[in-house]
């Protein structure tokens, strides 16, 4: 009786898959999944930022001066894909001008070609503007000052000539196509930036905090002294001798912004280094860099991926600024904060500055709001509550 | 023991909300204690016994608890329909509390003074000259020596039953009607838990307050208590007088739980078994450093110049208050920290091999840890955590094999192998306990530290966790060093015995001669403390 009454209390847990599979999710894990979906707000803010994300990672589909498949002569073109010589089309140019309306005609009479629905890429100029660059969005346009450019192409009002949803720039360049790819330029590379400024920072913050003593007096003055340095300034100095490129850029970023999370994953390994699981594992024989990976990590991992959207958004933020301060991507190349910066020294052209606000407060946000779920979602109150 | 109750609960219940699920945590639970008793409530973690008592105050989380039913009256007056300011003036003066922490009860950046004058200061009025009278008066009467000396210290500054002490004297300062005490000698050692429990009793005796007593140890109960209400899962299933019950227990919980003291007898002292270890006075000294240059000045000496050697099949049991060097010598031994002296094992010395060159060494050498939730990483499966080791140590062997070394190692742990792919969560303590000794076992050891292994766990639970690890003993010859305060765990499973005390050895040998005829004063006093009930 006494062995019944006591085995009952030790009784295994019951319910549930009692084999779950390598892909499933831990308990753990799916509580977490649910207090992120939770977040109604965040949640939303996931499916319309991941959905803006991937159809810019398509942007050449989009907004393109090249047809996306032609037909010319019986011969199936990708021109999206492939640069063809003009003179293939009767012409002379070294590269195919598809928006020529010489050209274009050309190979509708022997074919048909299928444009994506914006025809400007990020660089393609406007030439036939109905108003001087940067000139308004066409539906501000009254049909007198579209009748000049409509004239080209046979028509007479605003509807005959080529639409610029929004406008375009200073040397007659779309607003949208710009603002598609420079979203796209600008989330790449805060991913990226983020990405390995966190892979450096938690490699950092594992060494200082698992190890220790002197290491980690060291790398710690070594970080005070250098996250003291005026990074922006020093950017500045750097960019007007080194012509900065993308991927120029990022490394000089990165130089500043691993450290970002290396207080944060240090304490954690402080603290986790001593459990009593940590100490087992060390009895069972295994390596520094096994109980590292295998038992360590995966406690800095939750404070590390809560901080991951903040991290990912002031690494666009900094992009932008360069970008606003002009030391940032090459010119020409479409970037959010270079049309903020035209939006500044062309305020008769308040669409220019509007657009590129609304952009990247928007994605600003939707990032700042998926943040706050996932700080939900990992929240130890909520998860083990 | 006559007349009205003091404090009397109905039907008491408590509902737990959280996420949408409701969990009852306490189930019509009815119970009265009159003036000048003490009631003791027993159970196991988790039974709802501090749940109960801590409602008697409101002091649970409200919201998040709520009570749908019973009322508790004390001297006629239902606590829970009572307003907030009427609960304040009876906190703290009408009824009292003491938990058992007594280092995080305290407010660290508070002196004794502070602590105890506050409590007269807010029921009584009291202040200045006339608070310190009170504040010293009941320092002298808990028993703390010379307290004007101890007036300006912090907690941290006191031993862990002089804090208990101070906790005991906040709690008297306005002379009480109820004392509840949730636990109070849990965290202590054993020789200090039994001068707190006789300070509780005397201090009882001499003002006539009633005690509710919550605890698991039912040595405990019988010492200091007149009745007893047994809860399991939320429910009194017993209740009657102290003497009552353990001479005729009606429920079969409370049957169990008498029987669940640790039992068996260890392996015979057997001198011609092989040495598995030996340690030759090894010396465990951490620096004192000083001054800009970080000079060393002195040492603590946590191990100091102890001898042992385990044979096979034999169990070398290290008895000791908290802070005696305990636990340090078993991670020495394992050359988990660095130590001075030979430890061998099999006539191979260890103590100077590095880290890489104990690896191959660690499958014979194991540790089973104190506190089994924070030994497993909650993050693997039980499957992961048992197999670890074998995949440092049995590189050669695939998944397939792995899984069927961990299934052993499960059933002779007494775990249904099906249960390997859940994570440690969703077990209980003693089943967590039965995972981390899978996890050794699964090595196939010759030698394994045990660090308290019971110490952690529920009276019931420690019993079959001793049960085991004497089967286990027996079946694969294993060599144990088990560390432990509580001497009747040792009793059961230790042939040799080591009593430890500031990192020195006062008394060594056979434990049946030792628990039959202690040489040291010192041992005499721990043996008394353990066993007087």
């Amino acid at each position: 009786m006494t062995g019944s009454i006591l085995a009952a209390d030790d009784r295994l847990p019951e319910g549930g898959a009692a084999r779950r599979s390598r892909w499933q999710l831990s308990p753990i894990n799916r509580r977490r999944l649910d207090n992120f979906r939770r977040n109604r707000r965040g949640l939303w803010a996931f499916w319309l930022f991941s959905t803006l994300f991937i159809l810019s990672l398509g942007a050449e589909l989009i907004a393109n001066d090249r047809p996306i498949v032609a037909r010319y002569k019986g011969e199936t073109l990708f021109p999206i894909l492939i640069d063809y010589p003009e003179e293939k089309f009767g012409g002379f140019l070294a590269r195919t001008d598809y928006r020529d309306p010489v050209i274009a005609d050309e190979i509708r009479q022997h074919g048909w070609l299928l444009f994506p629905p914006i025809r400007f890429s990020h660089e393609t100029i406007n030439r036939d503007l109905p108003a001087p660059a940067p000139s308004p969005p066409t539906w501000l346009l009254t049909d007198a000052q579209c009748q000049t450019a409509a004239a080209k192409t046979g028509g007479t009002s605003c509807r005959d000539i080529e639409w610029n949803w929004l406008g375009t720039d200073d040397r007659g360049r779309d607003v949208v196509a710009r603002l598609i790819y420079g979203f796209r330029t600008s989330v790449l590379f805060g991913l990226i930036l983020a990405v390995v400024a966190s892979s450096i920072g938690i490699a950092a913050g594992a060494i200082q905090g698992y190890f220790g003593g002197w290491i980690d007096l060291v790398l710690q003055r070594f970080i005070e002294i250098w996250t003291s340095i005026p990074r922006l300034y020093l950017l500045i100095i750097i960019s007007s001798f080194v012509a900065p490129g993308f991927v120029v850029l990022l490394l000089i970023l990165l130089l500043f912004e691993w450290t970002s999370l290396v207080g944060v994953v240090r304490a954690e390994f402080l603290r986790a280094r001593n459990f009593e699981y940590v100490n087992a594992a060390r009895a069972l024989g295994l390596g520094d860099a096994a109980i590292i990976r295998r038992h360590v990590l995966p406690n800095a991992m939750v404070a590390t991926l809560t901080l991951m959207p903040f991290v990912l958004n002031g690494s666009i933020t900094t992009l932008t600024s360069l970008d606003f301060l002009g030391f940032g991507l090459p010119p020409g190349s479409p970037s959010l904060g270079e049309l903020l910066q035209q939006g500044k020294s062309n305020l008769q052209a308040p669409w220019l500055g509007m657009s590129g606000f609304f952009v990247i407060a928007l994605m600003l946000s939707l990032l700042n709001f998926i943040g706050e779920a996932v700080r939900d979602a990992f929240d130890p109150r909520k998860t083990f509550a | 023991m006559t007349g009205a109750p003091l404090v009397s609960v109905r039907d008491l219940s408590v509902v737990f909300r959280q996420a949408g699920t409701e969990t009852l945590a306490v189930d019509r639970v009815s119970y009265d204690i009159r003036k000048g008793e003490t009631l003791a409530l027993v159970g196991e973690s988790g039974s709802g016994k501090s749940v109960s008592a801590l409602s008697i105050v409101r002091l649970l989380n409200y919201p998040a608890a709520s009570h749908p039913g019973g009322e508790i009256r004390l001297n006629g007056e239902d606590l829970l329909k009572a307003d907030e300011a009427r609960m304040r003036a009876i906190r703290g003066n009408v009824i009292t509390m003491i938990f058992q922490e007594p280092m995080t009860s305290l407010n660290p950046l508070h002196t004794v003074e502070r602590q105890i004058s506050e409590i007269v200061a807010i029921h009584r009025g009291l202040t200045g000259a006339a608070a310190r009278t009170r504040t010293l008066e009941l320092l002298a009467r808990v028993g703390i020596p010379e307290p004007e000396t101890r007036l300006g210290s912090y907690p941290h500054q006191l031993s862990g039953g002089q804090r208990q002490r101070v906790m005991i004297a906040m709690a008297l300062a306005n002379e009480p009607d109820l004392l509840i005490a949730d636990e109070p000698t849990t965290a202590l050692d054993v020789t200090v838990q039994a001068q707190i429990l006789d300070l509780m009793q005397e201090l009882q005796r001499e003002t006539g307050m009633a005690m509710l007593f919550i605890t698991h140890d039912l040595g405990i109960v019988r010492r200091i208590a007149h009745r007893v209400a047994v809860m399991r899962k939320g429910r009194i299933v017993e209740t009657g007088p102290v003497a009552e019950v353990f001479a005729n227990p009606q429920h079969e919980y409370t049957r169990a739980l008498m029987a669940a003291e640790p039992k068996g007898l260890p392996p015979p002292e057997d001198r011609s078994k092989p040495v598995i270890v030996e340690a030759d006075t090894i010396k465990v000294w951490f620096p004192i450093r000083k001054g800009l240059l970080r000079r060393t000045v002195g040492h603590i000496k946590a191990v100091d110049g102890i001898s042992f050697s385990v044979r096979a099949g034999q169990t070398v049991g290290v008895v000791g208050e908290s802070g005696s060097g305990k636990t340090t010598l078993g991670l020495a031994t394992l050359r988990m920290i660095r130590s001075e002296g030979p430890v061998t094992y099999l006539g191979q010395r260890i103590d100077t091999l590095g880290f890489d060159a104990m690896r191959p060494l660690r499958k014979d050498l194991q540790i089973v840890f104190q506190d089994p939730y924070g030994s497993l990483s909650p993050r693997m499966s039980v499957a992961e955590i048992v197999a670890e080791g074998l995949s440092i140590q049995r590189p050669d062997l695939d998944a397939a094999e792995r899984r069927r070394i961990v299934a052993d190692a499960l059933t002779e742990v007494g775990l249904d192998p099906a249960a390997m792919d859940r994570y440690p969560h969703e077990f209980s303590g003693g089943q967590r306990q039965r995972i981390a000794i899978a996890r050794a076992m699964a090595l196939s050891p010759k030698f394994v530290v045990l660090d308290e292994p019971t110490s952690a766990l529920d009276m019931s639970v420690q019993a079959q966790i001793v049960a085991l690890l004497q089967k286990l003993q027996k079946e694969r010859n294993l060599a144990y060093l088990f560390i432990s305060h509580d001497l009747k765990v040792v009793r059961a499973l230790a042939n040799h015995l080591i009593v430890m005390r500031h990192g020195r050895i006062v008394e060594q040998g056979p434990a049946a001669d030792i628990f039959a005829a202690p040489q040291q004063e010192y041992t005499r006093a721990l043996l008394k403390a353990a066993f007087a009930a």
